[in-house]
């Protein structure tokens, strides 16, 4: 009897391989049973027969497939160094489309593979979901296993489908790695202004954090009931023995309340599923219904304010006490004369907050353009160029088509600029200087 | 069988438990903000240690004697800092070599049989940098404070600064396995996965600006993306591996652009962004044509300076030690007398590189009252000169070679397609 309460199993039977009820298609079992006392220590000693069937198949084969993209390029992004694939697994990933790319279908190495495997690991949870279905209905079993992994599924596909589909681009979605899909969900919060105050982000971690407490407490409560045959669960929910009235009284005399050993189960079930069905609610919500949930909560009063005790600053933008670059001996360098322009904050200020970043900042410096800049034939150059001059548009709009940059922003069907530029306190500045963006011009 | 296997649970349990214990290193918290809000300044107290040898200051020289001639009427060829006196600008000369290259000694800029001469690309860079020193001490005052900056803060006894970064490697540029400047253990970005292009756009590009968060609840248009915020995310990274300091020197983590609710270091370190892109644009790009190939990065690009450049690690630089104060004249820019009797010819053949900015003389004007080297009080009031231009074997390649770089990327990347 005491052995019940080691952490492992410690009664193993062994016998004549266990043989399930008669049910249909069992001939699609494979295998032949065996059983192994290492396995025994945490479950039933026997492995397998196992039903693979068209399903299982299927799955796997679409499964292998997206492994086998996103491993690959992950290999490939070390240069196929074996090495360092290894070393550096935990941080290598396969990327999700640039965000400028939206919804379309990009080349390969610009998400394509990501898409792909995005849809066979996708196919692959599916196939395996509808197997669970088949084989709980096969068994003449509830289908209460295959829902709760649905609810699991509507998670997965709401970050990497759903959301990312109303959002209008697939850069919105989860990179395929170890830390970056951390770092992703990192990224996420801060974007969204702290998903700390998005109240079904709060509801599924009392569900995540109340699933691990339920089970705590239901799995310690059957194992302290071993020895009066209180693992007989079910038949106890309505044949009630010592176990049960044990159990109940117990819980009755700590906190006042007990589940019965029939509705354990649902209290578990329900907080594992509630878990992820919240969660995925809240995900959805974000980017789509609330952009800053920390404003959201102020908004809302359940944001509290602090007398901050340690002092704070204006945001220097609105006041920038930038210096005058002028340095006298600039020239000396053969350099363009620097004015507070060419220098300091641009007039383009207030278009810089959509454009600067979201197109050329995030662009990256074309490795190609760079190395073919060290040899300018002389006498191209005056030795007091104009700073116009230096800086034509069109090869810089040309390099960017050559390669649509990842880091580009969420390509909109509403202009942002107008309403960002109105918001911003450099827009009046930006248009009292730049004639050259229409958008800022309107806005006054 | 069984009780063995208790016992090496017991001893692995053991060890787990323990063993965390002892490898976590003893940290020092100190709460900055309301109680219960985790404002806390992190630091790791070995660290801090480790701090105090990494940050040794070396001992000022004795102070110039008073008196002598100017070093712009002794010497040839001084452009910056002509209007010491010859005892003081030996002084400083010396001290650069033992911030500098305490090693290699005077050869390493100048040729020794001719001490005026710009033959050595590294006497060239020099200057540039001093007029930087200056720039920074000058008008960057938002972020170096009264402390300032001196080839010390960077160099630390190298030729060139243990900590500047080149232009970020996307990785593959094939049909598979790009990874986009990210998903390695990058240095840059604290070894996070995170980004590490983002140096070429805050610290060296364009004004552009962080802030990914909008200031409003509901959507009203902003459409920075998670990976842009990753990308800022991972320069961030920079700023505290730079620092060694957690975020919450900065910023309030519940709400992260929220100004009334940030330190005010984070109003410094936005100074120190623009400061930064300043030098990185104004100076070390303008050195680009004179730097051989060896000095620059994989992509042709120059080395360029990022927080960790002066900070390694350290809060403030030095631990906040000001050594502008026994060395004032890195101050600020004086404008350099003029030297009239003083022929020339050779190395000066005419203005052809156009004239000294005029406005410049009112800041002249503000110098530091206490300064070693001010005993002889030499206070050039002449107007501004003419003297300043390149050798003759210089001038025109540098001129052609230099001025295409001197813009930001875009320029280069119009200066290759012309090709």
């Amino acid at each position: 009897m005491a052995q019940y309460y080691n952490i492992f199993t410690q009664i193993q039977v062994e016998g004549p391989a266990h043989e399930p009820p008669p049910i249909e298609d069992a001939h699609n079992r494979v295998g032949k049973p065996r059983t192994s006392k290492l396995i025994g220590w945490f479950g039933n000693p026997q492995i397998g027969p196992l039903y693979l069937g068209k399903l299982g198949l299927a799955s796997l084969v679409c499964g292998f497939i997206a492994i086998e993209i996103i491993g690959l390029n992950m290999w490939a992004s070390v240069g196929w160094d074996p090495i360092e694939f290894v070393r550096q697994l935990p941080w290598l990933a396969l990327e999700p489309p640039p965000p400028s790319a939206g919804l379309s279908i990009p080349s390969l190495d610009q998400g394509g593979w990501w898409l792909m495997a995005g849809f066979f690991l996708t196919a692959s949870i599916i196939l395996w979901w509808w197997r669970t279905y088949r084989r709980a209905r096969a068994l003449k079993m509830g289908t209460h296993v295959a829902w709760a992994f649905a609810a699991a599924i509507w998670l997965y596909l709401v970050l990497g489908f759903i959301r990312p589909l109303l959002m209008g681009s697939w850069g919105e979605a989860v990179p395929f790695g170890i830390f970056p899909h951390l770092d992703w969900t990192a990224a996420f919060s801060i974007r969204y202004g702290n998903l700390f105050y998005n109240p079904f982000h709060a509801l599924s971690i009392v569900f995540l954090y109340g699933s691990t407490l339920l089970f705590a407490m239901h799995g310690a409560t059957v194992l302290a009931l071993a020895h009066l045959g209180g693992e007989r669960e079910i038949s106890q929910v309505v044949d009630r023995g010592t176990a049960a009235e044990r159990s109940a009284l117990f819980w009755r005399w700590t906190m006042g309340f007990n589940a019965t050993f029939e509705s354990i189960h649902r209290w578990a079930w329900w907080f594992a599923v509630l878990t992820p069905l919240t969660g995925g609610i809240g995900i959805l919500l974000t980017g789509t219904a609330v952009d800053n949930w920390y404003q959201w909560a102020v908004k809302h009063d359940f944001a509290p304010s602090y007398e901050e005790a340690y002092p704070v600053v204006e945001d220097p933008l609105e006041d920038p006490q930038l210096p005058t670059f002028a340095d006298p001996d600039w020239e000396y360098a053969g350099g363009v004369q620097p004015t507070g322009e060419n220098l300091g904050l641009p007039p383009e200020e207030g278009d810089d907050l959509e454009d600067a970043i979201d197109e050329q900042a995030f662009q990256g410096v074309d490795p190609e353009a760079v190395d073919g800049d060290a040899e300018v034939p002389e006498g191209t150059e005056s030795a007091e160029p104009e700073p116009e001059a230096a800086e034509p548009e069109a090869p810089e709009a040309s390099a960017m088509e050559a390669r649509p940059s990842p880091m580009a922003a969420v390509p909109t069907p509403m202009e942002a600029a107008p309403t960002m530029a109105a918001t911003s306190p450099m827009a009046a500045e930006a248009s009292n200087e730049g004639a050259n963006s229409p958008m800022t011009g309107d806005d006054q | 069988m069984t009780g063995l296997l208790k016992t090496f649970l017991v001893f692995v349990a053991f060890l787990i438990t323990f063993g965390f214990v002892v490898a976590y290193d003893t940290t020092e918290t100190s709460a900055i903000g309301a109680p219960g809000v985790a404002m806390q300044i992190t630091e790791s107290t070995t660290r801090l240690e480790d701090k105090l040898e990494d940050n040794e200051v070396p001992p000022p020289l004795p102070p110039a004697r008073p008196g002598g001639a100017l070093a712009a009427e002794e010497y040839e060829n001084v452009h910056v800092l002509g209007h010491l006196s010859t005892a003081q600008f030996t002084r400083l000369m010396t001290a650069i070599t033992l911030w500098v290259a305490p090693e290699q000694g005077c050869a390493y800029c100048h040729n020794t049989n001719n001490l005026a001469s710009d033959e050595l690309y590294t006497k060239r860079v020099s200057r540039r940098m001093l007029q930087m020193t200056q720039h920074i001490n000058e008008n960057w005052g938002q972020h170096v404070a009264q402390t300032g900056v001196t080839c010390y803060t960077c160099h630390r006894g190298q030729p060139v600064p243990e900590y500047v970064w080149f232009d970020a490697e996307r990785g593959p540029d094939q049909m598979i396995g790009n990874r986009e400047f990210q998903n390695v253990a990058n240095p840059d970005v604290g070894l996070s996965s995170m980004p590490a292009n983002a140096f070429e756009t805050f610290l060296d590009g364009e004004v552009a600006n962080i802030r990914v968060q909008s200031d409003h609840p509901l959507p009203t248009g902003n459409r920075r993306s998670i990976k842009q915020t990753e990308w800022t995310y991972g320069l961030m990274m920079h700023f505290s591996q730079s620092l060694g300091v957690n975020c919450t020197y900065c910023h309030n983590s519940r709400s992260w652009g929220d100004w009334e609710q940030s330190p005010e270091q984070r109003g410094t370190a936005w100074y120190g962004i623009r400061m930064v892109r300043d030098i990185n644009q104004g100076y070390l790009q303008s050195i680009a044509g004179t730097l051989p190939e060896g000095r620059l990065g994989p992509h042709g690009d120059v080395p360029k300076a990022n927080c960790m450049t002066c900070h390694q690690g350290a809060y403030k630089p030095l631990l906040g030690h000001s050594m502008l104060e026994d060395y004032p004249s890195l101050a600020a820019y004086v404008e350099q007398p003029v030297i009239e009797d003083e022929p020339e010819e050779e190395t000066t053949p005419e203005d052809e590189m156009g004239e000294m900015d005029g406005d410049f003389e009112a800041e002249a004007e503000d110098e530091p009252d206490v300064e070693p080297e001010a005993e002889t009080a030499v206070r050039p009031t002449m107007a501004p000169a003419p003297t300043m231009a390149a050798t003759p074997t210089m001038a025109p390649t540098m001129a052609a070679t230099m001025a295409p770089t001197m813009a930001a990327a875009p320029t280069m990347e119009a200066a290759a397609d012309g090709e």
